[in-house]
């Protein structure tokens, strides 16, 4: 080999690395400026456990916690988006009174989901289920085919939308489980706003998370366990 | 031959003008370039955002770079904070010139997330 050639060689080498500790900070830079960049996974499904003993009669932090995230009006008109609303039921043989929160149950096998006939209703990887309103025809099959009644219809033009939740007429939409929030890593809006901590929200397939050491250790149900749906919320105290 | 070719660009120069001076002038906000240069965006915006929405709302992966709400961020106009509210407004202006209709915003907020925070306030 040449002396020119092995020169050549020195020069190209000295020079790459130079490139490569010039541009490396501003890749860096670039990463962190691009938001979340890697897709949800199945390794994760996302859940609450509502402890029913802990949620109080007339109390509606939850419902005006998600009112206001989501930019919902609040109003519980047929013909107004209620993404979450509380129950309050008594067993009348002995009294005894609950209130509870209800909304999409988030299953893992949505009837919502079946029905659809655009793909517009979907099941993202780690369990939130939702409607992909690019797709949705206002059909509103799943509307029909949810057990809790958890879904709405938006029957009049929307203004000035929370740029994270954009919603508008003609669409079916429901709980998102706040999928804007967990994908910036906080938790839905209504488990942040209880007073009493009843709402906990975690990741259900990871063993040694808050929500699954309780599920191991305390009693809860599945609301319609009998449809074998496995929905997503579970309720302790039912 | 030559008397020809003359001939074309005597009629096409004109020609270029005049488009260049019909072509709508924008408010364009607060500006500036984050993902390719102006003509390129021009001409391809609309593949990148049809991507972006799909991977976002299906997949989750929120590329801010190339998402609607950071467009809307940058774009919307000083004077009312709206990519669509006036006739030379950043995406109305366009689309209107080119008779092409954009329902994006009959569900994304068409304003900068500050305009919307203040209207909350009140």
């Amino acid at each position: 080999m040449s002396d020119l050639d092995t020169q050549r060689r020195q020069f190209l080498k000295t020079s790459l690395g130079a490139a490569a500790v010039a541009i490396a900070p501003g890749m860096l830079l670039f990463d962190t400026a691009q938001g979340k960049t890697e897709a949800a996974s199945s390794k994760v499904r996302w859940g609450m456990l509502i402890d029913t003993a802990q949620c109080k009669t007339g109390c509606n932090d939850c419902v005006t916690a998600c009112n206001k995230e989501n930019g919902l009006s609040g109003g519980t008109l047929p013909t107004d988006s209620q993404w979450m609303r509380k129950i309050d039921i008594k067993d009348i043989s002995n009294g005894h009174e609950t209130s509870l929160p209800m909304m999409c149950q988030h299953c893992e096998e949505p009837p919502c989901v079946d029905v659809c006939p655009t793909g517009a209703s979907f099941k993202r990887a780690d369990g939130i289920v939702l409607v992909d309103k690019h797709r949705c025809i206002g059909c509103r099959y799943c509307m029909m085919a949810c057990p809790y009644k958890a879904r709405s219809f938006v029957h009049e033009p929307l203004h000035d939308q929370n740029p994270d939740v954009p919603r508008g007429k003609g669409t079916v939409e429901s709980c998102t489980m706040c999928v804007h929030r967990i994908d910036k890593g906080q938790q839905p809006a209504c488990a942040q706003a209880c007073p009493n901590k009843a709402i906990l929200f975690g990741n259900l397939n990871d063993a040694n998370s808050e929500i699954a050491q309780k599920l191991r250790s305390v009693a809860s149900v599945q609301v319609r366990a009998d449809l074998q749906l496995n929905p997503g919320i579970r309720y302790q105290g039912l | 031959m030559k008397l020809l070719v003359s001939l074309l660009l005597c009629l096409c120069i004109p020609l270029a003008w005049a488009t260049e001076a019909n072509a709508p002038k924008l408010d364009i906000g607060k500006g500036g370039q984050c993902v390719r240069d102006p003509q390129w965006m021009r001409k391809n915006h609309m593949h990148l955002l049809i991507h972006q929405r799909d991977e976002a709302v299906r997949k989750g992966i929120r590329d801010e770079q190339i998402s609607l709400k950071n467009c809307v961020e940058c774009h919307a106009s000083l004077k009312d904070d709206s990519v669509i509210a006036r006739e030379d407004s950043f995406c109305a202006g366009c689309h209107r010139y080119e008779a092409v209709k954009i329902d994006c915003f009959e569900c994304h907020a068409s304003k900068r997330r500050v305009a919307l925070a203040k209207k909350d306030e009140k």
